[in-house]
C-alpha cells in the first residue's frame, strides 16, 4: 500500500512539474508509439509532411484532406467550412499549438474521423506534429 | 430643388426607415463560455433562440456526422451544451418568436437557414450573387454581414 501511495505521489509530482509544450506531447506519443511497436525508429517530418497534403477522400466526402481546412500552407490561415479562420498549425507562427494535450487529441479525434474515416495512428500523430515544429 | 433641407428630410427618412425595419432583430447572447468556445470553434455559436428544442436534441446527439464532419464531444461537455440549447430554444419560453412561425411541430430542421423567417427575411433583402462571393463561403456564416452577430445584433444588412 505505501507503494503505491508513494508512486502515485511520484507520477503526480511529476505530472505538475512537467511543462505543457509540444515536444512532452510528442514524448508521449513516442513512448506509446515504442510500446505499440518494439521496431519503431523514430517520428518523421517528412511522412509528417506527406500526411498533411495527400488527398486521403476515405472519410466523408466535405473533407477530403486536412489541406480542406489547413490550405497547404501550414504557416497561413486557414478557413473551416463555414468560413471562420483557423489560426496557422505550423508551431514558429502558433506556439500554443500542440500543447494542451485533451485540445490535441480532440482535434485528431474529430479531423482524423472526418479525413480518414478512422483514427489516426500513434506514428501519422507524432509524424504530423513533428512537421509542424519543423514549420 | 435639391437643397439642405430635402437632403436632411430624406437622410433622416433613410436612417429612421432602416432602423424601424431591422432593430428587432436582436437576440439574447450566449453566456456560456463552454458553449461559446465549442460551438465556436467551427463557425460563430449560433444563438439557441433560433431554433426549438428538438432541433437542438437531434444536433446534438449527431454531433459525429454534423453536416459532413465530425464534431463529436466527451459525454459531459456535450451534456451541458445540449442543456444549455434546449433551455434557450425557440420553444423553451412563454413568448412564441418568430423563429417558430411556419415550423410544424413534427418538423425537426437542422439548419436555421430552412426556417421559414429566416428564408423570408434573407429572400427579401439578399441577392443571389451576395451568397457566392468567396468572403461568404457559407450560409452559416452570419459575421461576413452581420458583423456583431456574435453579440445577437443582426440589424445591418
Ligand atoms: C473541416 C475542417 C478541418 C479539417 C478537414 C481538418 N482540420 Fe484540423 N482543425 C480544424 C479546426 C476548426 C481546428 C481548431 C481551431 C483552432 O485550434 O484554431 C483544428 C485544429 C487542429 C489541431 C489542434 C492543434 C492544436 O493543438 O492547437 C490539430 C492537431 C489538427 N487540427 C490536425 C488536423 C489533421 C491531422 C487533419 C487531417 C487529417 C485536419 N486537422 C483536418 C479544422 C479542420
Amino acid at each position: 500500500m505505501k507503494k503505491v501511495i508513494c508512486l502515485t505521489a511520484i507520477a503526480a509530482a511529476f505530472a505538475l512539474a512537467t511543462p505543457a509544450y509540444a515536444s512532452s506531447i510528442l514524448d508521449e506519443y513516442r513512448n506509446q508509439a515504442q510500446q505499440e511497436n518494439p521496431s519503431f525508429n523514430g517520428f518523421s517530418a517528412e511522412r509528417g509532411k506527406a500526411f498533411f497534403l495527400t488527398q486521403h477522400a476515405t472519410g466523408k466526402a466535405e473533407t477530403p484532406a486536412c489541406t480542406s481546412c489547413h490550405t497547404n500552407d501550414p504557416t497561413q490561415s486557414g478557413l473551416t467550412r463555414a468560413g471562420k479562420s483557423i489560426a496557422p498549425l505550423a508551431v514558429s507562427v502558433s506556439p500554443d499549438r500542440y500543447t494542451d494535450q485533451r485540445k490535441v487529441e480532440k482535434w485528431f479525434r474529430r479531423n482524423c474521423n472526418s479525413v480518414l474515416g478512422r483514427a489516426c495512428t500513434t506514428i501519422e500523430k507524432g509524424d504530423f506534429i513533428t512537421f509542424m515544429q519543423t514549420q | 430643388m435639391l437643397n439642405k433641407k430635402t437632403l436632411f428630410a430624406a437622410a433622416l427618412v433613410i436612417v429612421a426607415g432602416s432602423s424601424v425595419a431591422h432593430a428587432d432583430e436582436r437576440y439574447r447572447p450566449i453566456s456560456d463560455e463552454v458553449v461559446k468556445k465549442e460551438c465556436g470553434a467551427c463557425h460563430m455559436a449560433f444563438q439557441p433562440q433560433m431554433l426549438p428544442k428538438r432541433s437542438w436534441i437531434k444536433i446534438m446527439d449527431t454531433l459525429d456526422d454534423h453536416f459532413g464532419e465530425d464534431a463529436s464531444l466527451d459525454k459531459e461537455t456535450n451534456d451541458d451544451i445540449k442543456n444549455y440549447l434546449v433551455e434557450n430554444a425557440s420553444d423553451s419560453g412563454w413568448w412564441s418568436g418568430k423563429f417558430l412561425r411556419g415550423v410544424a411541430d413534427d418538423w425537426t430542421p437542422l439548419r436555421i437557414t430552412e426556417i421559414p423567417y429566416w428564408v423570408r427575411e434573407h429572400n427579401k433583402e439578399v441577392p443571389n450573387w451576395a451568397w457566392s462571393d468567396p468572403k461568404v463561403k457559407s450560409k452559416a456564416n452570419c459575421v461576413a454581414c452581420h458583423p456583431r452577430a456574435a453579440m445577437g445584433n443582426y440589424d445591418d444588412d
